[in-house]
């Protein structure tokens, strides 16, 4: 038993010893295909730069490429996300190169955290209020459009804060509002609010319905977080939530934090609306803005009047490119709209040929800053003008918006309409990022630490305790073997606290050894044959070891309910190693020491 | 080879009156450094912002402050980290500047001097997560205590549980009082490594204890102080033992894990030191002093016809 759970334990770590290739991954964006033709255009790029893959594969609906070396990597990177267009994104990876006989075992090498393999870590926070608030406009909205239909007339409809207040001036019309409302609303909450001279109702958003609104949120935020992420081309990106209002972004191998946090928070959307050009832009200025108008900003900070009406909506793209004006050369982005969206655009465009119609590029951010000490929230909403152009003929379903400055400003833009907007604000709320050569700096050093304190503790065991020392030194070996074993099995996140849990536990795993040889020395002093105190001590300390362990696998539980990424890591190695170093020292040794001692009659022990 | 000779019986629970004294002469030091020091929390628990960069050759600190300080970053906190080569920045939170761009602009800042520069590490922890961390964290070694508490209070008897859980509250005191007293700085895995403490405290604890356990069933004759004594002295080759190879992995962490980890392994060191010496002498001194007798421990269905004389 012990011997195939030993072989077992060193196929399944042996992946780990094989190295690494720098590698890409490619996938589809889209509608596209990963295919025999997009291989072939990958091998034409490559030789295009003179290099050669090392071996590419087809994985599910990915292609993965090979290289030699990173550099061949790197180059290759620009020259085949060129070649394959906006279809496609590459990813850079590493891929282990493991003979095909381990690969079809399910084998791995370990899986290594974001602090080992380098990359970003983001803690995003989803703000819930403006959720909770949203869906309150929205609402008050509905019930605007309901009185309306009904012909209920009202004196005003506002949103306060969380809840809607519609005010009328009899109480016959406020009841049968409540009971209108409350039919078609099931989900609201309606009450009754009489003030002096005025019949109020408040409608405010039931439990279940701001539980399902705030799941929503969440929800819609992680699928955009996630639609934008593979977008950047990092591959293995990890979007969980986590509590009721967060989300963890890990992107391993990421390097750019920067570009990454603003592509992640990013709420820049798209608006289509035509210019008033009945009223003087000079008056607006003055503060006298025209009824169904407002006031905006070129970039280059010339005001622009538009109108009020918005014919489209960021929300009604469904899909964007970038790329550049055939006629001017100017960056631009290319739009397709929805049905509905197509619909509203072609009667608008047909009714105002030869109006100009305006694209307000629309961002808005939540942020928190420092004010006086103390941190406060802080939403600020960019809105640009970026083009104007007069309306030359109708146009529906696709079509283009110039205006942007740069071509990587149109990538960006075209990633984000692609990817879907936000359901609610986003904040960054914690950050950490390695970078590659700190991560395989943390792996180097905690090798070394780990290797260092073995042979440390080998040394000290085979001295003291002599061929049992031997005995349990062998163990310990097999321990190390297992827990790396048992780690590549469960592709449990390998971190450096982790490496320190396993250095920690090559420490500790003696301790059931020196507990049983501690006791056979005692029988032995006690006068009793060798045989039945080799018996004895390993009896008698069972108890102890598995008291004295579990205590510790107690606190390793707590850590790992506690802890986060890298804390976790610890608990996991600490849990483990406890595993499998009972296992080891005291049933492996058991069987080596039998095999010793076992077979014939001994006068003494070399204990 | 032996550490201590066959026949070494050392008067360990004699001298207790004395180790009592001396746990809380360092308690009271660990309590002082704790409530008048502070302990030097890291970023995880107070927030804030962290860049390390690596430049291609040693650098003067004055030069990076500069460049820091020519891009508004007044009051941040600039040291070498582990080399000449490597800077460390602690960043201040800046009025009207996003928090999460702090570091991006204070890389570029960085850049500035030398394009080589190369970030390494950035860490960012806003308010309300440190906050939480910090609760969470006094709550998970809360939790870690209970579960202790109960699991010894199951194997063995109240008194022991109870006893354990003093050593352990010791040894943390003092571990987080060596890091308070010093300044060294608190961070996330030190205070993974102060639950590990906890772990292999009692795990040292527990071998005691199962001694213990074992000579008052099995000695007939002798006073209750005499019974811990000889189970504290068969148990201290082990505990010295154990100690010792735990405490020589743990300098070989220390000195070649890496700057990252230092404070975790110097964490587990003092605890693991202090762990020992409460294994031997906190944790049994309290169970004499709660009265502990063989009556408390015998196996309930005796029919035995000794009778319990101690007092």
């Amino acid at each position: 038993m012990v011997l195939v759970v030993v072989l077992l334990g060193a196929l399944y770590a042996l992946p780990n010893l094989f190295g690494q290739d720098p590698s890409m991954e490619i996938s589809a964006t889209r509608d596209a295909v990963v295919d025999q033709t997009t291989q072939s255009r990958i091998e034409q790029a490559l030789q295009q730069l003179g290099i050669s893959a090392k071996g590419m594969e087809m994985q599910q609906k990915k292609l993965l490429v090979r290289f030699n070396s990173s550099e061949d990597q790197l180059k290759a990177m620009d020259h085949i996300a060129a070649a394959l267009g906006e279809d496609y994104t590459p990813a850079l990876t590493l891929a282990p190169d493991l003979p095909d006989w381990l690969i079809g075992l399910g084998a791995e090498p370990m899986y290594l955290g974001l602090d080992l393999r380098g990359g970003i870590h983001v803690l995003i926070d989803v703000d819930m209020e403006s959720a909770i608030t949203q869906a309150a406009e929205r609402y008050s909205s509905d019930i605007r459009t309901l009185l309306r239909e009904e012909k209920l007339r009202y004196v005003r409809i506002s949103r306060e804060g969380e809840q809607v207040v519609v005010k009328f001036n009899t109480a016959e019309k406020r009841d049968q509002a409540i009971e209108l409302i409350g039919n078609e609303f099931r989900n609201l909450n309606v009450q009754d609010v009489d003030q002096e001279e005025a019949f109020l109702v408040e409608v405010s958003l039931s439990p279940a319905e701001k539980q399902e609104v705030q799941r929503f949120a969440l929800q819609q935020n992680i699928t955009t977080l996630r639609n934008r992420v593979n977008a950047l081309g990092i591959s293995e990106p990890s979007i969980q939530q986590q509590g009721v209002r967060r989300i963890v972004v890990q992107l391993p191998g990421a390097q750019d934090p920067g570009k990454v946090k603003e592509i992640l928070g990013a709420t820049a959307t798209l608006e289509y609306r035509l210019a008033d050009t009945e009223h003087s832009v000079e008056d607006a200025v003055n503060g006298r803005v025209p009824p169904g108008a407002s006031l905006y900003y070129e970039r280059d900070g010339r005001p622009v009047l538009l109108k009020k009406r918005v014919i489209v909506t960021g929300n009604q793209i469904v899909d964007a490119s970038s790329g550049l004006d055939q006629q001017t050369g100017s960056p631009a982005v290319f739009v397709s709209l929805d049905g509905v969206g197509a619909k509203r655009m072609r009667r608008m465009t047909n009714e105002n040929v030869g109006r100009p119609m305006a694209v307000v590029f629309i961002e808005n951010r939540t942020t928190t800053r420092m004010v006086d000490g103390k941190p406060v929230k802080v939403k600020r909403k960019v809105e640009e003008v970026i083009s104007i152009a007069t309306i030359r003929e109708p146009f529906g379903r696709r079509f283009q918006t110039t205006g942007l400055d740069t071509t990587e400003e149109a990538r960006d833009l075209a990633l984000l309409l692609r990817a879907g907007a936000l359901a609610a604000p986003i904040e960054i709320v914690e950050e950490r990022t390695i970078g590659p050569s700190l991560g395989q700096d943390s792996i180097d050093q905690g090798f070394a630490s780990v290797m260092i304190g073995l042979a440390m503790v080998m040394v000290f065991m085979a001295v003291y305790y002599r061929v049992f020392g031997l005995v349990a030194d062998m163990a310990l070996v097999m321990n190390l073997v297992l827990i790396v074993a048992i780690l590549s099995m469960l592709q449990a996140t390998l971190t450096l606290p982790g490496i320190a849990g396993i250095v920690l536990t090559v420490g500790m795993a003696v301790d059931a050894n020196v507990l049983i040889f501690q006791r056979i020395r005692e029988e032995i002093a006690n006068g009793n044959s060798p045989q039945a105190s080799i018996q004895a001590g390993y009896e008698k300390a069972f108890s102890t070891i598995i008291d004295a362990n579990i205590t510790t696998l107690i606190a390793a539980v707590v850590l790992f309910s506690f802890g986060t990424g890298p804390i976790k890591g610890f608990a996991v190695t600490l849990a483990i190693g406890i595993l499998t170093s009972m296992f080891t020292a005291i049933i492996g040794t058991r069987a080596v020491i039998n095999w010793i001692y076992g077979r014939k009659r001994v006068q003494s022990l070399a204990i | 080879m032996q550490i201590l000779n066959k026949g070494t019986y050392l008067d360990l629970m004699g001298k207790r009156q004395l180790a009592i004294y001396f746990s809380i002469f360092l308690l009271l030091i660990s309590l002082a450094a704790i409530f008048i020091r502070g302990l030097n929390l890291g970023i995880d628990f107070t927030g804030g912002t962290l860049v390390e960069v690596k430049y291609p050759q040693a650098i003067e600190l004055a030069v990076v402050r500069e460049a820091l300080e020519k891009d508004g970053f007044t009051e941040s906190v600039v040291q070498h980290f582990g080399t000449s080569q490597e800077v460390l920045v602690r960043l201040a939170p800046q009025e009207g500047v996003e928090s999460s761009e702090l570091s991006d602009r204070a890389f570029h800042a960085m850049q500035s001097i030398t394009p080589e520069a190369e970030l390494r590490r950035v860490e960012f922890v806003g308010p309300q997560v440190g906050e939480e961390l910090t609760e969470d964290g006094g709550l998970a070694m809360l939790y870690a205590l209970i579960g202790i508490l109960i699991y010894v209070g199951l194997r063995f008897e109240y008194r022991f549980a109870v006893g354990s859980v003093i050593a352990l509250v010791h040894d943390v005191l003092i571990t987080v009082g060596f890091f308070a007293l010093f300044q060294v700085e608190f961070d996330l895995p030190v205070l993974a490594a102060v639950l590990a403490v906890i772990g292999y405290s009692l795990n040292d604890t527990i071998v005691v204890f199962d001694r213990i356990r074992e000579n008052f069933r099995k000695m007939r004759k002798g006073e209750t102080v005499e019974i811990i004594n000889t189970s504290v002295n068969q148990t201290l080759s082990r505990t010295l033992i154990t100690s010792g190879t735990t405490l020589l992995v743990l300098i070989a962490l220390f000195l070649f894990g890496g700057e990252i980890i230092h404070g975790f392994a110097l964490a587990l060191i003092v605890g693991v030191v202090i762990g020992t010496y409460s294994s031997i002498y906190v944790a049994s001194s309290s169970v004499i002093s709660m009265g502990v007798s063989r009556a408390d421990l015998m196996p309930v269905k005796k029919d035995d016809e000794v009778v319990d004389e101690t007092p």
